[in-house]
């Protein structure tokens, strides 16, 4: 795009001699050798160097740390030579230990729960902004539905136990009027509710944003179509709006699904003392708890292995669906 | 927009419900805040009465803030935070924006390779154990790199920044190169004063991540001196330890209330970002849509 070639000079430069050397020169057309290419960018590889070793270092070569889900791994012993067992920490797994069980258990109802709770409520409130007429308003709320999510869990750990927790604003309320406190952040039972609900009030002003660019490229004159034969405002929201945003909404769902053994690690550790383990146990506190915290690395590792796995899994099959809807929605408009 | 393409107003209720609706959700995101500052700023006497938490004080004072200033854990982590944050936002932006450069080159030596593994990084993660592995083997445990370089470089970031390298007109970098100008002074000279925008927001994004960062410092950070203020944070507001005289520095002889000192800290630890918020907020939602489109 920015390289299509402007000058025969250049061209040779960026994409080898396309044509373009000078008569009389020995090097063959269209090739240059690997190396000659390697001196001739030496300058940009130099460049690309330290952003590289950071992605390799940090990105790649932790992948082979996952060898020890074969091993019983002794930390004090130098990496690699701790005895390997084969299959034997996966075997754990599968055979159905009860702690791992109910991690899967808690994930899979946290995801289920959020899909339900915390994906549908930026649709909705992108909907409500993009009805207001004032550019004004809709600016300033923005503003403040944004700011949330660049606060980090610690913090809004913090708030909410403000707020709900047992000496926050609503049990001091509800003291001050004779009344019992009731314990929000401390009861087991409405821990998947909580954390939903923290997650609604972080995030669903930022994830509008998309909603928001999508509405706004919703042609108007299909608006005054739909009001001129007659359709009301409900209407044209059921006939016009909403499938003007059922791409998008379907991309992000399944991309969402993709993601399904993932739910917010910081977020519960931070508030699992409260609750205990059999409510607030999901895939990834189990591989801290378990593994660097109890020290059974080889199966924690084994964990966070399949759990990796199935996570490209889902994600490439969702990017794989999301693909096919994706043209689906370009073919429709 | 919205007023021109909607032919008919709508009705009065409707309108009614509407501005309620918006005003509360705006109100609980605005009302915590709000109690947060008004506690730590409030008198002793209004806090013990209130039971810990003070929706807007009758008297301000400072003797929260000057307690945790006066040198204690929460002063020794407002230092680490904010080095931890300068140190990393500049190795970050070093490192994402030269690795961006070369990727935007087409056709240069290893560019699609390179790319590529910048791209699978966003499709995996190897899992926290192996992290934990390759920090420690690295001898980063309880260095203060270990908070930086794991999360250095953020691939959604050189995305980002590579299409925008890639929006530069051709005319420009070409000129430059028939003057005899090589890829460095390409970068420096021309690319780099051409994005400050985007260097910015990009900026500000690595630099609220190393503010905020909490999941590392708990795994590789053992010694409790060296903690960031986000693990503070945690121990002595969230878990509630006692914050006694001793842990807030020499020269404090009267201990503010608990709770004061608690959303003392919970303030110095959200003013940075709300300090920033305006800038980042005037150019994110483009840097967004960006990334999502093209990466």
């Amino acid at each position: 795009m920015s390289h299509t070639a402007t000058s025969p000079v250049l061209a040779r430069d960026r994409n080898g001699p396309a044509g373009t050397e000078p008569a009389g020169s020995p090097a063959p057309r269209r090739q240059i050798r690997w190396h000659q290419r390697f001196l001739r960018d030496r300058a940009l590889i130099m460049m690309a160097l330290p952003g590289l070793a950071l992605v390799l270092g940090f990105h790649y070569l932790p992948l082979v740390g996952n060898v020890i889900a074969f091993q019983d791994y002794v930390p004090f012993l130098p990496f690699g030579s701790s005895p390997w067992v084969g299959w034997e920490n996966f075997e754990i797994i599968f055979n159905g230990d009860p702690a791992f069980l109910r991690a899967l258990r808690n994930t899979l109802v946290l995801t289920l729960v959020q899909v339900l709770f915390v994906f549908p409520a930026p649709i909705a409130l992108a909907l409500l902004l993009n009805s207001l007429l004032s550019e004004r308003v809709k600016r300033v709320v923005q503003s403040i539905l944004y700011m949330p999510h660049f606060l980090s869990w610690v913090i809004v750990v913090a708030v909410f136990q403000q707020m709900v927790g047992g000496s926050g604003l609503l049990n001091n309320t509800l003291r001050a009027h004779g009344l019992d406190p009731i314990s929000l952040m401390g009861n087991s039972d409405l821990f998947v509710g909580l954390l939903t609900t923290q997650v609604i009030w972080k995030d669903t002003g930022w994830a509008t944003i998309l909603f928001l660019a999508a509405l706004s490229q919703i042609d108007s004159s299909l608006y005054e179509a739909a009001s001129v034969d007659g359709a009301s405002r409900t209407r044209q929201l059921w006939h016009v709006t909403l499938p003007g945003i059922r791409g998008l909404i379907i991309l992000l769902l399944i991309l969402r699904l993709g993601d399904s053994l993932t739910v917010g690690f910081e977020q519960i550790i931070l508030q699992q003392q409260a609750v205990g383990l059999a409510a607030s146990e999901v895939l990834d506190t189990y591989v801290y708890n378990n593994g660097i915290v109890g020290g059974q690395w080889g199966v924690s590792a084994a964990v966070g292995l399949v759990k990796g796995l199935v996570g490209v899994l889902l994600v490439l099959g969702a990017n794989k669906v999301a693909h096919i809807f994706g043209e689906a929605g370009v073919y429709k408009s | 927009m919205s007023a021109s393409r909607r032919l008919d107003a709508p009705p009065m209720p409707a309108r009614v419900l509407k501005g309620i609706a918006l005003t509360v959700i705006c109100a609980l995101v605005i009302i915590p805040f709000v109690g947060i500052l008004s506690t730590s700023l409030a008198s002793r006497e209004q806090v013990n009465a209130a039971g810990g938490f003070v929706l807007l004080p009758s008297s301000v004072t400072l003797d929260a803030y000057r307690s945790i200033f006066a040198g204690g854990v929460v002063s020794q982590a407002m230092l680490v935070s904010i080095g931890i944050t300068l140190v990393g936002t500049t190795v970050s932006l070093v490192a994402s924006t030269m690795l961006a450069y070369a990727l935007s080159r087409h056709g240069s030596f290893g560019q699609k390779p390179m790319l590529m593994l910048v791209l699978l990084t966003l499709l995996f993660s190897p899992g926290m154990i192996p992290n934990y592995l390759v920090v420690k083997e690295f001898g980063l445990l309880d260095s203060y790199w270990a908070l930086i370089l794991p999360t250095a470089l953020s691939g959604f970031n050189v995305i980002v920044l590579r299409a925008f390298f890639m929006g530069v007109p051709a005319e420009l970098t070409d000129s430059a190169r028939i003057d005899g100008a090589g890829h460095l002074t390409i970068f420096t000279r021309i690319m780099l004063p051409l994005s400050k925008a985007v260097l910015a927001v990009i900026g500000l994004f690595y630099a609220v991540g190393y503010w905020n960062a909490f999941f590392n410092a708990l795994l590789y950070m053992n010694d409790s001196s060296k903690w960031p203020l986000q693990l503070v944070l945690r121990t002595y507001v969230v878990n509630n330890a006692e914050l006694g005289a001793s842990d807030l520095g020499a020269t404090v002889d009267v201990v503010p209330p608990q709770a004061s000192v608690q959303m003392a800290i919970l303030v110095v630890t959200i003013v940075p970002i709300l300090i920033v918020y305006p800038f980042l907020q005037k150019h994110f939602a483009k840097g967004v849509l960006t990334g999502a489109v093209k990466g």
